[in-house]
């Protein structure tokens, strides 16, 4: 049924959210949510715009408070952490946003830095150079080190997103829908960049995305939102696996049925 | 009703902001190296425009006043009217206006678009408090750099000032700086340093105050950039009223 992808240890959960709720208004958007991500695994988060996949990863990051339920990453409870362990956390976890979120006023390089000058202070010039540029070869862009953020196309500035997640050397990653906006052949090659990021990094990560092709070349185990909870989950052919009219418009537009 | 609610939370949106931002400003770390990058950002490159506007104010001001005077054959009064006028009201004030146009309008937006391509929330995430970062190292900037700008526009402004009582009434450059200093008193210099001070920190706490909490899309970045200007140019004035008021009762 778990599609086999790398080393996975379904003894240690990683991440593990129990009865999470998060409402905006009076729009629910998360309805008690419970989800666990094990050591090594790609979980991939599928679901329709709006139905708040990105919620959920920002609430694992502390971005957002759960109004009800709780979230343990790496063992700490997220609620309860003070800003200052909450900060240590986060170097733990990498995150991957939709837009890339570089810094528009920094060339690559500086992005890059910019994490570790901060958090890691006792690192060399060099250090940090080496860093940066091992780094950027991991997503085969060294030859943008120099650029600007504008001067790079979506697709690079997914991988230069990723990579600058990548130079804390985080235990988790995650990524907020790595695909949208893209070619299919730029998609294939940030689909075998999460893989390869796994392999290298030794990451476990939530993969946030409605781009099946994605869902299916990264997931080792696959969850669908539906209206709010987690209705369906597992391999990608026992998810789609159903008559379900919630479900099936995804695979049919996808694969052109 | 509504809009009454919608304005006091507002109003409790203002005041945590603020008391976030002098909570932030004594908690070390210190973000010392951003602070002078946002001087060199603030100061600097406001110099050219500020320095143009502040010798223009001068000119035009003398060359304004001068007939008054002229009517009760009282010109040689010029430099102690200029020099009152320039250090006590149209220094401090006339630099906050351009910075406010210039510096705040920049911070609301930059702030304002990086809240909406989610820089903020990746700065938040990779280990960095983005309030001490963005908004501290700026509002300090402005709350520094303002009034040495404004002594510099002062400066500026009288030697504007002079180049027209120069050519007018021959005075000569030693005359005229003595008859500066001699209608200045202490309290002129500090009323404007106290005004740059607070005029400083508001332009830099309400452009940040606009951009990081400006809304999602292109719009909010525009807004947020316009409010920055709008309510800072408004508090501006709002707080030149009090602060003559209070050096007034100082003087009498």
């Amino acid at each position: 049924m778990i599609k086999a992808h790398g080393h996975i240890d379904y003894e240690t959960s990683v991440i593990d959210v129990r009865n999470v709720s998060k409402s905006f208004g009076k729009l629910d958007v998360l309805r008690g949510v419970d989800l666990q991500l094990f050591k090594g695994e790609n979980l991939v988060v599928l679901g329709r715009s709006g139905t708040g996949k990105s919620v959920l990863i920002k609430l694992i990051s502390g971005l957002l408070r759960p109004d009800t339920g709780t979230i343990e990453v790496l063992g700490e409870q997220v609620n309860e952490l003070d800003e200052k362990a909450l900060q240590l956390l986060r170097l733990k976890i990498g995150f991957s946003f939709q837009n890339s979120a570089l810094y528009d006023s920094m060339t690559v390089r500086e992005n890059l830095e910019f994490p570790l000058v901060r958090n890691k202070r006792h690192l060399t010039r060099g250090e940090i150079n080496h860093e940066v540029e091992d780094v950027l070869d991991s997503v085969g862009l060294l030859p943008a080190i120099n650029q600007m953020p504008s001067e790079l196309s979506g697709g690079q500035r997914k991988r230069i997103g990723i990579a600058r997640t990548l130079i804390l050397r985080p235990e988790i990653m995650l990524y907020d829908e790595p695909t949208a906006g893209l070619d299919p052949i730029t998609c294939i090659e940030i689909n075998g960049l999460i893989n390869e990021v796994q392999e290298k990094y030794k990451t476990s990560s939530i993969i946030i995305t409605h781009d099946l092709a994605c869902a299916k070349s990264v997931g080792d185990r696959i969850v669908m939102l539906l209206d709010g909870r987690f209705e369906r989950e597992g391999s990608f052919d026992a998810i789609f696996d159903t008559d379900d009219e919630r479900v099936k418009p995804f695979y049919d537009y996808n694969f052109i049925k | 009703m509504k809009k009454v609610s919608r304005i006091l939370i507002e109003l409790a949106q203002i005041h945590r902001f603020v008391m976030q931002f002098f909570r932030e400003l004594v908690l070390p770390p210190y973000e010392v190296k951003e602070i002078i990058r946002q001087c060199y950002e603030v100061g600097w490159k406001s110099l050219p425009l500020i320095s143009l506007t502040g010798f223009i104010t001068g000119l035009v001001f003398t060359n304004q006043s001068r007939p008054s005077l002229a009517e009760f054959g009282a010109t040689s009064w010029l430099p102690a009217l200029i020099s009152i006028a320039i250090i006590r009201a149209l220094a401090p004030l006339v630099t906050a206006l351009i910075a406010s146009g210039k510096v705040g309008s920049q911070i609301g937006a930059e702030l304002g678009s990086m809240k909406v391509t989610e820089q903020i929330d990746a700065m938040e995430v990779s280990g960095t408090n983005p309030f001490k970062f963005l908004v501290v190292s700026r509002v300090v900037a402005t709350t520094i750099t303002i009034p040495i700008l404004s002594c510099y526009t002062a400066c500026v402004g009288l030697l504007g000032a002079f180049l027209s009582v120069n050519q007018f009434e021959a005075t000569s450059f030693t005359v005229y700086v003595n008859q500066v200093f001699e209608a200045v008193s202490y309290l002129d210099v500090f009323s404007l340093v106290l005004k740059a001070v607070v005029f400083g920190f508001t332009i830099g706490i309400v452009g940040c105050y606009q951009g990081y909490n400006s809304s999602k899309g292109t719009e909010g970045v525009g807004k947020a950039a316009n409010w920055a200007v709008v309510m800072s140019m408004f508090l501006i004035f709002v707080e030149e009223i009090l602060i003559v008021q209070i050096i007034q009762a100082m003087r009498a």
